[in-house]
């Protein structure tokens, strides 16, 4: 990546503060709401957190902060409550399609900021 | 020695070992030998082990060892012509008829006399052993002349409480006598059994209306006028009425003919073998019970067959060794399971034992560890001895597993294991190896253990190995791409059943130390769900207790069903389909306040649709005010119970079905299981409930009810069958109490009771001697677990309302705790709202839903 596109970036995005770490529960996600993009946040035992998007692609319901937090292998994994979709929390990836075409969540740098969750938000 | 010169082999005793002995050494074709098989009994050899199915129903013929052998042109048979003398000298002996029959190689397989005590009394008529076939037809003769004499039932005691006494016990029963075991020993079957294991195994007895009486000595019998036994006298100075006694205290090696020969012979019993079967005559060989090898003589059949299969190699040439006892031994009494093996008794020095008892269940098992915990030396099982046989034979080796697997209660014969080594022996009554069933099944195309018993024997004697040999073949099966695993994910090896025993026995209350222990990963969507359902059953509490909450499927989650766009589905409990105007007002209200589609269910009561997470606690606070609560419709749990009107107003009805109906939703709502439970009662045969068609229906009749199980809709829909018939109100309930704990302990995930059902070993009968006549000995802990689900019952959505902690969890965002998700969109149909279709938000004309929602958009 060059320089130039490097600092086009830096322009273009804010940290914006969802919550604090404490609002969130070990393996139980929940959804934060910007304008109207709602996104899944998650705290896992390991302390790390994880922003994706709440819309699961597959029914097009905003629910994905609702699944249950696992792991497949050494992936930390969400799977949806609807159809049970198991995607991948650190890159979004969709883990088994389940014969549907592949798609993924959005995902989210987040931050801990002292006691504050934050995460890289583009406009 | 050549063909025309056979060697000849006189066999002394046609018992089950005699026999076991020239089958074996026949098995080897074209072995130049004669063999005289000499017995006394006057019939051919039959199944010792199996003598009480004399008693049962079998007759003497269905008792026959195969006869294939004797067939054999290279053998006589001599069945009734016993031996008198041993003529050593010139190898030689003599039957009782004077015939005389030379030897160049003589075996012993005499086997023992069933011991009487020397007492006052001992040889009155009503007196008998239990040993033979004619044993037990005198008792039998004797019994039935008896009872018509007395005009009553008789009373029984059996004198010696081991493995045999026991069985007699139950044999007597089946003879219509009431049975008392007496046992000088502080315990019964103290020869296999620690005090625990037989303080268990009493109860047990006990609860089948046998009576016993131990550290009590066995004094006199005497005799009433017409000289038959009438009453039984005890060293501590009481007696008792009596009119058959049997005594089972153990066994004599019949070893007078070798005595007199001057064979070397054990001052406590026995013709002295060495490892080869040899006796101080190497011209003699002694096999079976009458053999004394290393200071003992044992009664059991297994260590009996494999001398003859060394006497049979040493005879034709091999050099096979007698390699030591194994005691292990495993009681035969309908329904109650007792196994000991290896070292029970914790006997080798630094011994370990790992006990799990639940009294009130009536089981105990141990295990005997090596000091430092690795190698298994041996066991007890009582109560549940399906892990009997796959312990056995890793006596000596390692354990493989975490020991709570194998004392987990009921299946633990399924418990996973470490893989057997070839060598090990499965069946020990005929010696059969890993490897031997391992090769029957990849060489010779066995492919269930009915085959591999055929082509092995394994399996055919005591039938204790049953179960793991059928587990091998299901292994072995597997291994060539025939069978699929039961694991639950990729975090539990274990299948549901399995983990439920191990949560049970372990005491673990928590995901995160169960997974650490017996899984792997931190969970899924299948593990997770699975656990949740198991820890309310063992351990109860809220489903957002604690961790609870993290396993949850968010419909369990939010106690609501979730509906397509991603919200809510509302249905409050109508126990029997039964709603009052007033509740139904309320409903109609808040179905009308939130503008929530509402409809009746397929399950006899209202649902509402479209209610959004922030909004469930303020619906469900209105709900709970005017007296409903939570349906459960969420939860693989209790969901309905369907009934007809009934008797109340019907002009057919029989019993009164709503109120049952009624009163079955009220004790088992909030019951979760590995899939959801329905119920129906139908006032009458016409069945306007479609009970039949439930995982319990229930049928009144002029007898009472008829209760049928395993009937469910669905995918493949299933009538159930009839269980039990004219149960009363207190019979029935306790009934479906049984069937539906036995159920949720043992189903895998996801499995309702009608595939449960069919799946059950033994069918609806084995399901029968369960619940009614408690034949795994687990009613007690069934009933107790269901009083206990029934006192802690608690209402999960009031629990929540009343915990601000929990109603945090129904904040729509974290950052906009009541912001509507503004992706909602809906139009209006028939009267009421639905979701908008995909194309009816790409056209636009979709309201986006707002915190209020007007009833028509
Ligand atoms: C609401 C209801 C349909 C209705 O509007 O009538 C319904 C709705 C659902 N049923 Fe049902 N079933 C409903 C009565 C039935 C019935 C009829 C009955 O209970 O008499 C049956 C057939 C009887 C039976 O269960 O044997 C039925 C057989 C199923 C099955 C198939 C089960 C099977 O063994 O094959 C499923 C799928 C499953 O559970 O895996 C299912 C699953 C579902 C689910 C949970 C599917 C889902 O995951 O979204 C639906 C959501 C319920 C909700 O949102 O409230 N539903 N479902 C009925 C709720 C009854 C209630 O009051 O609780
Ligand atoms: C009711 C019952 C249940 C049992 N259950 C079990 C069990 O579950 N598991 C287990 O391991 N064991 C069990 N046993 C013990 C088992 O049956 C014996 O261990 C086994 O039969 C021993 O075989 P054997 O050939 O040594 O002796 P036997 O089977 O007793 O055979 C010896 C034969 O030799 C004959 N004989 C004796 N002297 C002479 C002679 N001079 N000339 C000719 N013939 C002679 C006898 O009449 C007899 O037929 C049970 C026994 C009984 C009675
Ligand atoms: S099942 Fe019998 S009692 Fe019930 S409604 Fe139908 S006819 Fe009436
Ligand atoms: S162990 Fe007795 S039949 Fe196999």
């Amino acid at each position: 990546m060059t320089a130039v596109a490097a600092d086009a970036r830096q322009r273009t995005h804010t940290w914006i503060r969802l919550c604090a770490v404490s609002d969130l529960e070990v393996e139980r996600g929940r959804a934060a709401l910007i304008g109207s993009t709602q996104i899944a946040l998650f705290l896992l035992r390991d302390d790390s957190l994880h922003a994706v998007s709440n819309l699961d692609p597959y029914s097009g319901a905003n629910v994905i902060s609702r699944g249950i937090v696992g792991t497949r292998a050494d992936a930390p994994t969400i799977a949806s409550p609807m159809y049970k979709h198991v995607f991948d929390l650190r890159t979004g990836i969709c883990l088994d399609p389940q014969g549907k075409e592949p798609a993924h969540l959005r995902v989210w740098p987040v931050a801990r900021r002292g006691e504050d969750l934050c995460i890289r938000w583009e406009e | 020695m050549s063909a025309q010169n056979p060697q000849r082999i006189v066999v002394v005793g046609a018992g089950m070992v005699g026999h076991r002995f020239v089958e074996s050494l026949l098995s080897r074709e074209d072995l130049p030998v004669r063999v005289t098989l000499v017995g006394d009994e006057g019939r051919l050899p039959y199944d010792r082990v199996g003598l009480t199915g004399y008693l049962t129903g079998r007759d003497a013929d269905e008792l026959t060892l195969d006869p294939h052998a004797l067939a054999d042109e290279r053998v006589e048979f001599v069945p009734a012509d016993p031996v008198a003398v041993i003529d050593r000298s010139r190898r030689r002996v003599r039957l009782t008829s004077g015939r005389f029959l030379e030897y160049d190689r003589l075996v012993l397989a005499t086997g023992s006399y069933a011991a009487r005590l020397a007492l006052d009394g001992f040889d009155l008529p009503g007196c008998f052993v239990y040993r033979t076939i004619d044993d037990l037809e005198q008792l039998r003769t004797f019994v039935e002349r008896r009872r018509e004499q007395l005009g009553r039932p008789l009373r029984g005691y059996v004198v010696g409480g081991g493995l045999l006494g026991l069985e007699a016990a139950e044999a007597l029963g089946g003879l219509e006598v009431t049975a008392t075991v007496v046992q000088s020993s502080d315990r019964l079957m103290s020869a296999q059994l620690d005090v625990g294991a037989g303080g268990i195994l009493r109860r047990l007895i006990e609860a089948r209306g046998i009576g016993v009486r131990t550290e009590t000595v066995t004094t006199r019998l005497d005799p009433d006028r017409t000289g038959q036994l009438s009453r039984i006298a005890f060293r501590d100075g009481t007696d008792a009425d009596v009119d058959v006694a049997v005594f089972t205290v153990g066994v004599r090696p019949r070893d007078e003919l070798a005595r007199d020969a001057q064979l070397e012979c054990h001052p406590r019993g026995g013709v002295i073998i060495d490892d080869a079967c040899q006796t101080s005559d190497p011209a003699i060989l002694a096999i079976g019970e009458v053999a004394n090898f290393d200071g003992m003589a044992v009664g059991l059949v297994a260590p009996g067959y494999a001398m003859a299969e060394v006497a049979a190699s040493r005879l034709s040439g091999g050099d096979a060794t007698f390699p030591g006892f194994d005691l292990s031994a495993k009681l035969k009494f309908s329904g109650i399971d007792v196994a000991s093996f290896g070292d029970a008794m914790a006997a080798t020095p630094g011994a370990l034992d790992v006990v799990y008892a639940d009294p009130t269940a009536g089981i105990y098992k141990k295990l005997v560890l090596s000091d430092d915990a690795t190698t298994l030396l041996g066991g007890i099982l009582v109560g549940d001895a399906a892990a009997y046989g796959s312990l056995r034979p890793l006596v000596g080796g390692a354990l493989g597993a975490d020991p709570a697997v194998y004392l987990a209660p009921e299946i633990s014969g399924s418990a996973p294991m470490a893989e057997l080594p070839d060598e090990a022996v499965v069946c020990s009554c005929s010696s059969v190896t890993a490897g031997r069933i391992r090769r029957a099944v990849h060489e010779e195309g066995c492919v269930d253990a009915a085959g591999v018993k055929a082509c092995t024997k394994a399996g055919a004697t005591c039938g204790s190995c049953t179960v793991m040999v059928k587990k091998l073949v299901g292994v072995e099966l597997a291994k060539s791409g025939q069978v699929v695993s039961n694991a639950l994910c990729e975090h539990f090896d274990l299948s549901r059943r399995q983990l439920f025993d191990a949560v049970r026995v372990s005491e673990l209350t928590t995901f995160s130390a169960i997974i650490e222990r017996f899984g792997s990963g931190r969970g899924c969507d299948i593990c997770k769900p699975t656990l949740a359902s198991i820890l309310s059953t063992l351990v109860g509490g809220h489903v957002l207790d604690g961790e609870n909450a993290t396993l949850q499927d968010t419909n369990d989650h939010v106690m609501a069903n979730i509906q397509r766009d991603g919200t809510y589905s509302v249905v409050p409990r109508m126990a029997g389909g039964e709603v009052t105007p007033e509740g139904l007002i309320v409903i109609g209200e808040i179905a009308r306040d939130y503008a929530l589609y509402t409809k009746i269910t397929g399950g006899q009561r209202i649902d509402m649709f479209g209610a959004r997470l922030e909004q469930l606690p303020e619906i469900w606070q209105r709900l709970v005010d005017a007296g409903f609560e939570s349906g459960q419709a969420y939860g693989k749990s209790l969901r309905t119970v369907k009934s007809c009107v009934g008797s109340t107003w019907c002009r057919y009805g029989v019993l009164d079905s709503v109120g049952m109906a009624v009163r079955l939703e009220l004790r088992y709502r909030g019951l979760r299981a590995p899939h959801k439970l329905k119920l129906g009662v139908s006032g009458c045969a016409r069945e306007c409930a479609e009970a039949r068609g439930k995982d319990a229906g229930v049928i009144a009749t002029e007898n009472g009810w008829n209760l049928y199980v395993g009937g469910n809709g669905g995918f493949t829909p299933r009538h159930a069958e009839l269980l039990a018939e004219g149960l009363d109100d207190d019979q029935l309930i306790q009934a479906i109490d049984r069937f539906f704990l036995y159920y949720i302990r043992t189903a895998d995930r996801l499995q309702r009771t009608a595939p449960w059902v069919q799946e059950l070993e033994g069918g609806l009968d084995e399901l029968r001697a369960v619940i009614f006549d408690d034949s795994l000995g687990i009613c007690a802990d069934l009933d107790a677990a269901m009083a206990r689900h029934v006192e802690t019952y608690e209402d999960e959505w009031a629990a929540t309302l009343a915990d601000p902690a929990k109603l945090a969890r129904f904040q729509s965002f974290v950052n906009a705790p009541d912001t509507p998700d503004p992706s909602l969109g809906y139009v209006a149909e028939r009267g009421q709202v639905r979701p908008a279709s995909a194309e009816e938000r790409r056209a636009g004309v979709v309201p986006i839903a707002g915190t209020t929602l007007a009833v028509r958009r």
